[in-house]
């Protein structure tokens, strides 16, 4: 559906003994409502609940789901632009959500964000070149010309013409914005960037030329990115791995091309049933499943699996037990009762299996359904 | 930029023309008169006399037109006669004032001193007070600190000055003997016990107004720090590593001034225009009071001519804070 994107053959690197890059475990972020007269604290939104995946070194994750999962921020909290509220995250081994302010300030160039709305993400009162340049002034130390020498080089990496050194963001064009947010992201040097949803922003046609901007800076400068997205073809384009998000948890966390063959969580199977198939022929196959109902407020989400609302299979276990995150497949890893226990208890260190909790018992009647 | 500014002063010229006619017509035409303060015990034809001498016994008409080339050639022309002893003007009549027999803008010379020293310094120390306040209060929403901005700038707009100025009176002169309630205009400044004299003097209408000043200004620059504080380019530079300080005091303050700063343009007229009513609760001899005072003797030259210069100054005012606008703010241009 989107010509312009080159094919690309990066192999998967789930065998590299190498520790990954990324850890987080049991991330929360919940926002506290304040109700009434005396403004108490009467309850949390529970946007991010209970979230653990590892990223590896040079490896892109894509992290998807719909509007108001929690994403966006799992991306923030990640590099800690949010307060999270319990969990850690170690970020080339040192936990982020422990840094004292200033120590997080002295990591930020390690960890970088590419943002969503790139016309709102840049200051309005500053040059191209002031954007770019203002990390290097806080953090590398160069003098006036090496800064400036780093700044055309960055813009020459991003396909900036330089001659937009001086130019304030209003004059430039939705994907040129963006572009100048990866170079500001790039300009430390970073080892890790979250994407939050780099492209939503963006025509169809400008989406490809960022996205394959992204892929080739990732292969040029080795970079690991945490790609966030509810465009699934994008992520199945640009992803190593893929998250799947329902209301502030992981679903399932699998590689691409496993997920998209034949997801196992019955939510990853629905959301998938949603992309349109560019063959007329079999898109006239294609079984889309309609989730009944609405998303529960996640100030409030059910007992149990958070699914358990909508889910067409619903059990009688998945309203009272909250399942765990575990590895069913080899590196296949789903939250899910529809999946044997053993298989869970089997393999409770695998890599990136969640720090094991109980199983929590569950059923075995069911079999794994596929596609 | 430039361009514009020429082409807005070109558009004024004929608002002004517009404007001056309403006051002087509104003016003209508002009961009472100079002639009734002609003692009755005058003879009638001396009346008539006195009525021909001051210029009003001539149509309105005649007496607007005569006031225009009086404004805008022979005041300036006089100013430009002292200032390079030439004759331009020599001889020619002025605006006179019903009152003093004396030409309008010797008493504007006068009494404008103390109106922008006083009202002038109360605006001046209403901003730097409101300023930091307003940046504090946003950065720390709903903080004590915070709450109790907001209910002082609620009390300091809504009560009004001639409560707030009489209250200090009762309370910093008469009950604690801090403060003249009384500006001395005669006072000058020549060592440090007159200068002492001055800064005591002055403290209550600066106060007074600085409150009611520090409350707007404080306000707006709350809400437009909150507007930027919420905007993403502010998670930008905190992912930037920057520090809090940069953060707020840098990305933020200088985006959230564009409207504070225009604001601020908008109210220096009223500077010139004096705080009527501080300025007589406190006595202070400036151009507020020489309007009340114009308007009680029916000096009517005074009064056009002092509302005039006011409208004047708002027009000129509005095209400076326009400018700024486009020369803080990099999205607009003027082309």
């Amino acid at each position: 559906m989107l010509p312009m994107l080159r094919p690309r053959g990066r192999t998967m690197m789930l065998d590299a003994p190498a520790p990954a890059l990324v850890q987080v475990r049991d991330l929360k972020m919940y926002f506290p409502i304040h109700t009434g007269v005396l403004r108490r604290h009467t309850g949390d939104v529970k946007a991010v609940d209970g979230v653990s995946f590892d990223i590896m070194a040079g490896e892109t994750l894509g992290l998807v789901g719909e509007s108001g999962c929690g994403k966006s921020t799992v991306g923030r909290a990640l590099i800690r632009l949010y307060e999270p509220t319990a969990g850690s995250v170690r970020i080339a081994g040192d936990d982020i959500l422990s840094l004292a302010p200033e120590a997080l300030r002295r990591k930020r160039p390690e960890m970088q964000m590419v943002f969503q709305d790139p016309q709102a993400s840049l200051n309005p009162r500053m040059t191209l070149a002031q954007i770019i340049g203002e990390p290097l002034i806080e953090h590398s130390g160069l003098n006036p010309t090496d800064r400036l020498a780093r700044i055309y080089e960055l813009m020459d990496q991003t396909g900036l013409n330089r001659r937009f050194a001086n130019r304030y963001p209003h004059e430039f064009s939705g994907g040129q914005r963006q572009r100048i947010g990866i170079a500001r992201a790039l300009a430390l040097n970073p080892k890790f960037i979250v994407c939050d949803e780099p492209i939503a922003a963006l025509d169809v046609s400008i989406q490809a030329q960022v996205v394959n901007l992204l892929e080739d800076l990732q292969d040029r400068l080795g970079l690991t990115y945490l790609f966030i997205s509810h465009d699934l073809s994008m992520v199945r384009h640009i992803a190593d791995r893929v998250a799947v998000m329902y209301l502030g948890r992981i679903a399932e966390l699998s590689p691409r091309d496993a997920l998209y063959a034949r997801p196992l969580h019955p939510y990853a199977e629905a959301l998938l049933s949603a992309v349109p198939e560019p063959d007329p022929d079999r898109e006239g196959s294609r079984q889309r499943i309609i989730l009944q109902g609405d998303v529960p407020s996640p100030a409030n989400p059910p007992t149990g699996c958070a699914f358990c609302t909508r889910c067409p299979k619903v059990m009688e276990i998945c309203t009272t037990t909250r399942p765990i995150l575990a590895e069913v497949e080899p590196g296949r890893q789903v939250a899910c009762h529809l999946y044997p226990s053993e298989a869970r208890s089997n393999q409770p260190n695998s890599r990136h299996a969640a720090p094991s909790g109980s199983t929590g018992g569950g059923s075995s009647q069911h079999q794994q359904h596929g596609v | 930029m430039l361009t514009y500014a020429l082409r807005r002063l070109l558009l004024a010229i004929p608002t002004l023309l517009l404007i001056s006619l309403v006051i002087f017509l509104l003016v003209d035409l508002a009961p009472g008169s100079p002639m009734s303060e002609i003692p009755l015990t005058v003879p009638p034809e001396v009346r008539l006399k006195m009525i021909a001498a001051m210029g009003a016994d001539q149509p309105v008409f005649v007496r607007y037109v005569l006031w225009l080339r009086q404004f805008f050639w022979v005041e300036p022309m006089h100013q430009v006669d002292l200032l390079f002893g030439s004759h331009i003007v020599e001889g020619q009549q002025r605006i006179i004032s019903y009152q003093t027999r004396g030409p309008v803008f010797t008493v504007i010379g006068e009494r404008i001193p103390q109106t922008l020293t006083v009202i002038g310094t109360a605006y001046l120390v209403g901003v730097l007070i409101a300023v930091p306040i307003g940046i504090y209060s946003a950065y720390r929403q709903y903080s004590w600190f915070d709450q109790l901005g907001t209910f002082i700038a609620m009390l300091g707009y809504s009560v009004p000055t001639f409560f707030t100025g009489v209250l200090m009176i009762v309370i910093f002169a008469i009950k604690l003997h801090w403060f003249p309630s009384i500006y001395n205009t005669s006072l000058k400044v020549t060592d440090w016990a007159s200068l002492l004299a001055q800064i005591r003097q002055m403290a209550l209408p600066v106060l007074v107004l600085s409150l009611f000043n520090a409350a707007e200004i404080s306000r707006y620059t709350r809400s437009s720090m909150l507007e930027n504080l919420g905007q993403d380019y502010v998670r930008t530079a905190r992912a930037k590593g920057m520090g809090e300080g940069t953060v707020v005091l840098k990305h933020v303050l200088r985006n959230s001034l564009i409207p504070v700063v225009t604001v601020i343009a908008l109210g220096i007229p009223g500077i010139f225009g004096g705080a009527i009513i501080t300025e007589n609760v406190f006595k202070v001899n400036g151009i507020g009071a020489a309007l009340i005072g114009a308007i009680h003797a029916n000096d009517l030259p005074m009064v056009q001519t002092l509302t005039f210069i006011f409208a004047v100054l708002i027009v000129v005012f509005n095209l400076i804070a326009d400018i700024l606008y486009g020369v803080l703010d990099p999205r607009i241009r003027y082309d």
